[in-house]
């Protein structure tokens, strides 16, 4: 990613408090997983935060030992937090700008597993590939 | 813009494939969607099925009074592969100041994608139509009504982008010398969708785009025509300074210790409490900031009239820290708290309608 560029805001202490909130329904989202299975998805967009609060949130979850990078339309970033079970996702376009930034409550967020289309596109593009003459006599 | 028939008969999962995007990456345009669109992320799988199936929409762009703001804006909507993709999902047919063709050749594009697409094509306008004289500003030679009314004629829905093309806008302020009107005092027979702003977020135009694609209707609007997922909520009630607000601590000046520390802006004018807007969750430039978080007060530009609403930097009327007590004066004897709130949201309207004089503290202290 691109360095991020820093801004000089001052800002009071006094902020949204939608950090511990936020932080409370994380944990909630994980014992529903542990309890009945059920994933949870946050939109990190979708709650006003102030300055360095969205930092806060994410120096509190850590990261765990899971780091993954895709290349799909522009990066995207899929970290395990020190907290297993709980994943942050953070899409870029190609010009790493964050266009969505979501906190994932799974086992396995679900974009990082082969997709059934893709997959069955894969088949067939293998396939031609070993119908090359070339790759024949070999 | 070539080849229209057989691109239209492809669905946009088809087409996405034919170009080479992975499945992945249409599940990351779909979450990014959702975002934009505050659509709860469990709606992405939905958001995806429903993409796959649409088929490309003729859009059809018509620029009258105004700066290029708009256009400036919306093809800022997120960057490169994402906005392509917006664009790839639709067939824009016209647009004077994107497209390649020119003169006669653009004026054709137009008539033909009107006519291929008579009662199907997205109409979106940008600028208001000058009725005083129509010399204000034409295009090829056509007035802007008599563009504008042709164009809606076979429209299945009209996308009216700017608070120009919405409210009449800038070229409407006093003394109006064009005399501007809106889309929507003209054409009173079409579905019409405002999306205000001076300019709108961009991701706010591409969602009105999305949304129509998504579920092929126009979305639920709220009484002056706007999307409720983009406009339901206003700037105050999303900003990260409401506590602020609410502890009554407001910067008096810009370089005060309230403005260095921060504070709420309402007594340097800011209109977030009456002005509906995505500008505080969605924020601009890619999600960097919005003009509150800069520190400059909302000026309220995705409201009608806001053009002529008395000066940027008075105060719209008394902050209601001070709840209990003004509850009072408003509604007399009223014990219940949502009885003294609602009576306390009477008393904001009608201080700001009455032509946004700032009405300080010891004003209302006086009654």
């Amino acid at each position: 990613m691109s360095e991020s560029v820093q801004f000089n805001i001052q800002v009071g202490n006094d902020l949204t408090w939608n950090v511990a909130p936020l932080l409370h329904e994380v944990k909630h989202a994980l014992k529903k997983l542990i309890d009945d299975g059920k994933t949870s998805i946050i939109d990190l967009r979708s709650i006003p935060l102030a300055p360095g609060e969205e930092d806060t949130i994410l120096q509190t979850l850590g990261q765990g030992e899971v780091h993954a990078r895709l290349d799909a339309l522009g990066p995207s970033e899929i970290i395990e937090t020190q907290y297993s079970g709980v994943w942050l996702i953070t899409h870029y376009n190609a010009d790493d700008e964050i266009i969505s930034r979501f906190i994932e409550v799974t086992n396995m967020p679900d974009i990082l597993n082969s997709q059934k289309e893709d997959v069955a596109e894969a088949y067939g593009r293998l396939a031609a590939t070993l119908e090359n003459p070339e790759l024949q006599n070999n | 813009m070539t080849d229209r028939s057989s691109d239209k008969e492809k669905t946009l999962g088809d087409a996405l494939r034919s170009q080479g995007v992975s499945r992945r990456s249409f599940l990351k345009f779909c979450a990014a969607t959702a975002s934009m669109m505050a659509i709860s992320p469990a709606m992405i799988p939905k958001i995806a099925e429903a993409l796959e199936k649409a088929r490309k929409p003729s859009v059809i762009w018509l620029s009258f009074q105004e700066c290029t703001g708009c256009t400036e804006s919306l093809t800022r909507a997120h960057a490169t592969t994402i906005e392509n993709l917006i664009f790839d999902s639709i067939s824009l047919d016209y647009h004077h100041t994107l497209q390649a063709a020119a003169g006669h050749a653009a004026e054709e594009a137009r008539e033909v994608a009107m006519k291929e697409n008579h009662g199907e094509y997205l109409l979106v306008v940008d600028g208001s139509i000058p009725m005083g004289d129509p010399g204000y500003s034409t295009i090829a030679g056509i007035s802007n009504y008599d563009m504008l009314m042709e164009a809606a004629e076979g429209a299945a829905a009209i996308i009216s982008v700017g608070t120009c093309a919405t409210y009449g806008g800038l070229p409407m302020a006093k003394p109006n010398p064009t005399g501007a009107v809106s889309v929507g005092d003209l054409i009173k027979d079409k579905p019409i969708i405002n999306v205000p702003g001076c300019p709108p977020i961009p991701v706010v135009i591409t969602g009105v785009l999305t949304h129509f694609l998504t579920f092929g209707a126009i979305p639920e609007l709220d009484h002056i025509g706007r999307p409720m997922v983009f406009y339901g909520q206003s700037i105050h009630d999303r900003c990260y300074r409401r506590p602020f607000y609410d502890k009554g601590l407001f910067a008096e000046t810009f370089d005060d210790e309230g403005a260095q520390k921060g504070w709420c802006l309402y007594k340097l004018g800011c209109k977030g409490p009456t002005t509906y807007n995505a500008c505080a969750t969605t924020k601009w430039n890619n999600g960097t900031s919005f003009p509150i978080e800069a520190g400059h007060p909302c000026i309220g530009c995705s409201e009608p009239r806001f053009w002529d609403g008395g000066g940027f930097y008075k105060a719209l009327s008394m902050p209601t820290q001070d709840i209990g007590k003004t509850a009072v004066y408003t509604a007399a004897g009223a014990v219940a708290a949502g009885v003294a709130i609602g009576g306390l949201n009477k008393l904001t309207k009608s201080g700001a309608a009455a032509a946004h004089d700032k009405t300080t503290i010891d004003d209302l202290e006086k009654e």
